[in-house]
């Protein structure tokens, strides 16, 4: 999928690029998403081409962005598909943290990356960027752990309050809940995911209501 | 002030709208289609229906700055790919002094565009109901009144299902069924031998063509109905009602026009026309016309009565009968069981078949008796588990993630939908303290769940949890999801149809009592709110009052 790039025009006032033009840079970066910011925001994102490289997204730096592959790429490492990195996950995950998360949620989700930083740096004396696979996957497995204890008595104590209080006021999820959550939607939504890991398409034309399906075949993504 | 005069003005394009507008032009009446909203332009303006899942910024989801700009909205349907066919919130405020959900769609097509599109025959089980509970007050039609325009709206807009001969959800002229799949046919199958075929699963009827209809493809199996149909397989104004209106050359369609009154002449007891704001220059205009059709949606539709003839009747046209605004209703759902289908792992389907199938209703009827009136049908489906139920399991890794990618277990959920009684505590009316951005004052909703509702959940819950469990499915659950009114966006009553002026906004053939040439035959006509969708019903109804009116101006009676 391209992105839909024209060249600017010369009457296009320069304009500097701002923390909500980066992210929109990013995310056509990312692949797809059709260009909302106009001609000016394109020159912009344009001229911050070498800044891109290094773009920070809300308050994700570019370190935060590579972090955030590598927590999504141990998750949903490539196999004989592409794995979480390809899709450009990290970048999704800080979008989806600026935009998308209550002050509540990004904090904890914050608190959560210096979390599993601090954790692998006391056990293998390393960065988590500078961890190796199998030492990520060590300390990944052992929060998944923490994280499904976590929420399943959160959810037991949601079950136990009525229907009408728990879906107007749901409580905050675990840090590694929300990463695995967002590595997986931003992975299989992916054109990588959809396409690569999955089977897409977009216009089936008729509908077999059983047919055989053998072990490992992929499943079919959804349209909408 | 500019003025024009029609044979018939309809207000609201949506479903019934839109086949107001058809019949009366058909019928060879000149005819004002007025819209609120903007226009939406059948196939050119549906901007996201082929568009991936990875072309969406946040890939579907929503926003912080969403959320705030969609209070109400973000209680549910909140998403990034259809928020255009959704009302502006800041502009059209409500008052609710009960949380109830308003889901409203402004534009040409109303939530046409986007309905649910499940299409059920009500019987006369729904029609006598009343009159049987000695609630409320008796409906004045019967299911025979109503059945030959059941026949008509279905051939039109083009409803698949199946011809199960049951008498509480009738027949009608169906397109060819879309099937089951297998998880669903194993659950039909058991489920009809575990309770002697007293409990019954069908496939949905619903209105997507399964053939090729006058300007419209058959069902391509995408799914994505709610981002407007590229292919025109589903019933909408677009698709059906307004290129049928639009042939006869008798049509005018106005988007942006906002009716603040219905313009009511007292000398001769009928309605002479409207009053429209333009909803972007604000100028007020007048339109003359012999009948007016007021189809805005329900809750719409009693709002603008109640803004009307207040010079005569202060609570609005219509409110003689003290029931205007009264008697509000809506499904109540989102509670349920869901289980796993076992021996099926070798199974699949192929396609997104934009329908699921249908328990019809069994409670409270054919002798069985339970402890509330009325009762439910289920709506749901089986379908293999996708990768999202990697978000539960535990697990990560190489392993793990390539299992996510094929299909996971089989599984069956259904929800049911709930009859909801009407009761006079339930209503609308003016706030006086809030207006919207027109300088309209804002309507003021009151409406709860009664005893029967919450009775009736209990069943809801407990006997899809039964039906699973005698099925064999595993790990069973039921749930409730939680619901307030108006979540099912089946909002009903507020103008019902009855015998009598002292008792009912509307008779027989949805005239106001007090003005016959104002025909109400949307949802807010409806006497009782049965357990099926019921936009069906408003079709029917609408098309049977069409009908009704052009015979009756040209007997001169109006």
């Amino acid at each position: 999928m391209t992105t839909q790039m024209t060249r600017p025009s010369d009457t296009d006032p320069p304009r500097p690029i701002n923390r909500r033009d980066a992210i929109h840079c990013v995310t056509a970066l990312l692949g797809g998403a059709a260009f909302v910011g106009g001609r000016g925001l394109l020159a912009a994102c344009e001229r911050a081409s070498s800044a891109l490289q290094e773009a920070t997204l809300g308050e994700f730096t570019a370190e935060d962005i590579a972090f955030l592959d590598e927590i999504a790429e141990t998750i949903l490492p490539a196999t004989n598909t592409p794995g979480a990195k390809a899709a450009k996950t990290g970048a999704f995950m800080a979008l989806m943290v600026t935009d998308s998360y209550s002050a509540t949620e990004r904090k904890i989700f914050r608190d959560g990356m210096r979390k599993v930083d601090g954790a692998i740096r006391q056990a293998n004396g390393v960065s988590f960027l500078q961890a190796t696979p199998p030492q990520r996957l060590a300390l990944l497995t052992t929060l998944d752990r923490e994280q499904k204890r976590a929420m399943d008595s959160r959810k037991a104590a949601m079950d136990a309050r009525d229907a009408a209080a728990t879906i107007e006021h749901p409580a905050p999820a675990h840090y590694f809940r929300m990463m695995k959550e967002l590595a997986l939607l931003g992975y299989f939504t992916s054109e990588v995911g959809c396409t690569q890991a999955l089977r897409y398409v977009e216009s089936p034309g008729r509908f077999d209501p059983c047919i055989p399906c053998t072990p490992g075949e992929p499943a079919w993504a959804a349209h909408a | 002030m500019q003025s024009a005069s029609y044979d018939a003005i309809v207000v609201g394009s949506g479903i019934s709208g839109g086949w107001a507008a058809k019949e009366l032009t058909e019928r060879g009446l000149r005819v004002l289609l007025l819209e609120r909203g903007r226009n939406v332009e059948h196939i050119k303006d549906y901007v996201n229906a082929t568009k991936a899942p990875w072309e969406y910024l946040h890939r579907g989801g929503r926003t912080v700055a969403m959320e705030e700009a969609y209070q109400v909205l973000k209680r549910d349907l909140l998403n990034e790919k259809n928020l255009a066919f959704w009302v502006d919130e800041k502009e059209s405020p409500y008052t609710e002094v009960k949380r109830f959900d308003w889901y409203r769609g402004y534009q040409v097509g109303g939530r046409s565009l986007i309905w649910g599109r499940q299409s059920y025959r009500w019987s006369d089980f729904d029609f006598a109901a009343n009159t049987k509970d000695g609630i409320a007050v008796d409906w004045p039609i019967r299911y025979q009144d109503l059945a030959p325009w059941y026949d008509h709206v279905e051939k039109h807009a083009g409803v698949s299902g199946s011809r199960d001969g049951l008498p509480q959800l009738p027949d009608g002229e169906f397109q060819p069924a879309m099937p089951l799949n297998c998880g669903e046919e194993l659950f039909a199958g058991r489920l009809k031998q575990a309770f002697d075929g007293k409990r019954k699963v069908i496939i949905g009827r619903t209105a997507n063509a399964t053939l090729a209809l006058e300007g419209r493809a058959p069902c391509q199996y995408r799914n994505a109905c709610w981002l407007g149909c590229p292919y025109g397989a589903y019933f909408s104004t677009q698709s059906s009602t307004l290129p049928a209106a639009a042939k006869t050359g008798k049509l005018t369609l106005k988007p942006w026009s906002i009716v603040t009154e219905v313009l009511f002449d007292k000398n001769r007891r009928r309605a002479s026309g409207v009053r429209v704001i333009d909803a972007v220059t604000e100028q007020s205009s007048d339109y003359q016309a012999k009948v007016v059709f007021v189809c805005a949606s329900t809750l719409n539709s009693t709002w603008l009565l109640m803004r009307s003839a207040t010079d005569i009747w202060p609570g609005g046209l219509g409110s003689s009968s003290g029931e205007l605004g009264f008697n509000l209703m809506d499904h109540h759902f989102r509670c349920g069981a869901e289980g796993q289908l076992v021996g099926l792992d070798d199974k699949y389907y192929f396609g997104r078949r934009p329908n699921g199938i249908y328990i019809p209703r069994y409670r409270n009827l054919f002798g069985d008796k339970r402890g509330y009136l009325r009762g439910f049908g289920y709506q749901g489906s089986a379908s293999r588990e996708d990768w999202s139920r990697a978000v539960k399991e535990l697990g990560i890794g190489a392993a793990f993630k390539d299992e996510m990618a094929t299909p996971g277990p089989w599984k069956f959920g259904a929800t049911a939908f709930g009859e909801m009684l009407p009761s006079h505590a339930n209503s609308v009316g003016l706030d006086g303290a809030k207006k919207d951005k027109w300088g309209l004052p804002a309507l003021k909703i009151d409406c709860a769940t009664g005893e029967n509702e919450h009775l009736m959940r209990k069943d809801m819950m407990a006997d899809m949890a039964e039906m699973l469990e005698r099925t064999g499915a595993k790990g069973v659950k039921t749930f409730d999801h939680g619901y307030f009114p108006g979540m099912a966006i089946h909002e009903m009553g507020t103008a019902r149809m009855g015998h009598e002026p002292q008792t009912s906004v509307l008779n027989a053939h949805n005239q106001v009592w007090d003005a016959p040439n104002v025909f109400v035959t949307d949802g807010a006509c409806l006497t009782s709110s049965a357990c099926q969708n019921p936009s069906l019903t408003y079709m029917a109804i609408t098309a049977r009052a069409a009908a009704f009116a052009v015979d009756e101006l040209n007997r001169r009676n109006l």
